[in-house]
């Protein structure tokens, strides 16, 4: 336990309030953006199906031969609320920790998010802090006065973005987050994990049509879309359902 | 994130949920405000045309032929929602008068910013098709009938690939320029991206004003709301979508098409610009549509409510 301790980062993901404020133009884009991969963490924990040990390591594995800078491998929480996770400590010994590629794991937060919390978590020494949309209720004007707000306190390298793409909004809401220099996004493979408020509703952003938009916008993101895809099409499998990306269903041939 | 059960026990009721964030209980057409009070974020337009093209664009490249008292009944449902312009079947052919036969008010016509596109598509090279089309736009509007212009493969091609702003400009201003009152720039295979998005509309706007364009954006790799938003930042406020994101894509068996109508509303209404149109009453219609046709739906907001 001690050798997995020492590579743990902690990171705390909270939701954000969204308030609508009066807000100013938009900027340019940053050169260079990281992908957050929470695919085997925040995804598979909203699936139904439980995936076996050596299939989560293999899709971790897959996702680093993507080139993902930060995959948030797994939560160390009792497996009694989250039976998915449960295995978390085998997961970390199993994954191949590949070098300049950051494996994270989540810690639960309890508490809602402010930009003063935000403030005292920057303070107290986390690295980064998530803003996340957990229901998807976001929308483009209210994802930048939340940032505006934020911003007042926490320095913006500080910062991530988490969309849920519950109404389709997150692509867009992501969007404007890095218009205001924002350059670290959370996302998940095949957009798994569902959303466990509405049941049929989708959950993550999928990293695929993330990291197809950055390319587009000529940010560098150092993930291999044809990797990612191939990570996505393997876990898509062994969960036993289609993929959320668009940008899979695009190149699927099937 | 952790915890699940005990965070569900205390979540919003959903109802409440949808109330809050679907501006549900305010269900009267074009009467609809924001439950939340929010100022108008700067650069954006304060009203947003909404163009539907479910029924046609739409239905066209679903594989379920659909009855024509079906069709009938869906767009009547839609034209209880407050949706400002509805595109029901309209092509243009050597032989249009029987459209204006028909009882046609407004024509359509197809041009494309590719010319391998266009000959597939309409089967004659670009310049020969403006031609035919001046033919037509001239006689529409001896007759009082506005003709609205596409332009297809703005931000790419399936079968030349990149397509360059010049372009889509040169093929715009003839359209614009023949008398068409305004300009659909449509990503018909969903490739491009905000950038690409930018850069088109950069250069069709020195062209022709922005209130005389829109645009027709697909998702086939999930990008169209992005790309609207950024048209929307630069002054477009006039959208094509359909409901239920209606419409596969026909150069990528299984990919998505369509915008869906309910989830630019939904991005609309959070951005308080107005389009008034009641999105509960577009969710209805989807939701009649989709059974119609025997499909799920493309769209989010609708997956998110209807199964709360």
């Amino acid at each position: 336990m001690a050798t997995v301790k020492k590579a743990l980062l902690w990171r705390l993901v909270g939701s954000a309030s969204l308030r609508a404020v009066s807000t100013s133009s938009v900027g340019t884009f940053p050169k260079q953006v990281k992908i957050v991969e929470v695919g085997p963490r925040d995804g598979l924990q909203n699936e139904k199906n439980i995936i076996p040990t050596p299939m989560k390591i293999k899709l971790i594995d897959m996702l680093s031969e993507a080139g993902l800078p930060v995959i948030e491998a797994t939560s160390f929480v009792s497996p009694k609320w989250v039976p998915q996770m449960a295995d978390h400590a085998e997961v970390m010994k199993g994954i191949q920790k590949f070098p300049g590629i950051s494996y994270p794991v989540l810690t639960p937060n309890f508490k809602g998010f402010q930009a003063a919390v935000a403030k005292k978590m920057y303070s107290v020494g986390c690295y980064e802090i998530s803003l996340g949309d957990t229901i998807g209720v976001g929308t483009p004007g209210t994802m930048k006065d939340m940032l505006s707000a934020v911003m007042h306190e926490v320095p913006v390298a500080a910062l991530a973005v988490h969309c849920h793409d519950t109404y389709g909004q997150a692509l867009a809401n992501t969007l404007m987050a890095l218009q205001m220099g924002v350059s670290v996004v959370d996302s998940s493979v095949a957009g798994l994990g569902g959303c466990p408020y509405a049941h049929g509703a989708s959950g993550n952003l999928a990293t695929e049509d993330l990291v197809y938009m950055l390319a587009g916008l000529g940010v560098h993101t150092g993930v291999n879309l044809q990797k990612l895809l191939e990570a996505g099409a393997f876990i898509c499998q062994a969960l036993n359902r289609r993929t959320s990306s668009k940008v899979a269903q695009a190149t699927c041939k099937l | 994130m952790g915890n699940v059960p005990s965070a569900v026990k205390h979540c919003l009721s959903y109802q409440q949920l949808l109330r809050e964030h679907l501006w549900i209980g305010d269900s009267v057409a074009g009467a609809f405000e924001p439950a939340q009070e929010s100022s108008q974020p700067s650069g954006l337009p304060e009203y947003v045309k909404i163009v539907e093209v479910g029924p046609r664009d739409g239905l066209q490249n679903e594989k379920i032929i659909v009855p024509t008292d079906i069709k009938i009944e869906f767009i009547n449902q839609l034209s209880q929602t407050g949706l400002p312009v509805i595109e029901v079947t309209s092509f243009v052919s050597s032989r249009w008068i029987p459209q204006v036969a028909a009882g046609a008010t407004e024509i359509s016509v197809f041009g494309a910013a590719s010319e391998p596109f266009s000959k597939k598509n309409i089967n004659c090279a670009i310049e020969e098709s403006m031609e035919k089309f001046e033919e037509v736009v001239k006689s529409a509007r001896h007759m009082n009938i506005p003709t609205r212009g596409y332009v297809s493969c703005a931000l790419g091609c399936p079968y030349e690939g990149n397509i360059t702003p010049q372009k889509v400009t040169e093929v715009s201003k003839r359209l614009y320029g023949m008398g068409c009152y305004e300009i659909s720039l449509g990503d018909t295979i969903g490739v491009g991206t905000p950038g690409s998005m930018k850069r088109m509309l950069e250069s069709v706007m020195k062209e022709i004003p922005p209130r005389a364009l829109a645009v027709h954006c697909h998702d086939t790799y999930g990008q169209a709301l992005a790309n609207i938003l950024t048209a929307l930042q630069m002054g477009i406020n006039v959208v094509d979508s359909a409901v239920s994101g209606l419409g596969g894509c026909p150069y990528a068996k299984g990919a998505s098409g369509n915008v869906a109508t309910e989830d630019l509303i939904y991005m609309l209404n959070g951005l308080g610009v107005k389009t008034g149109v009641n999105l509960y009453k577009v969710m209805e219609a989807g939701d009649f549509i989709c059974k119609a046709v025997n499909k799920t739906t493309n769209s989010k907001v609708a997956q998110a409510s209807f199964n709360a």
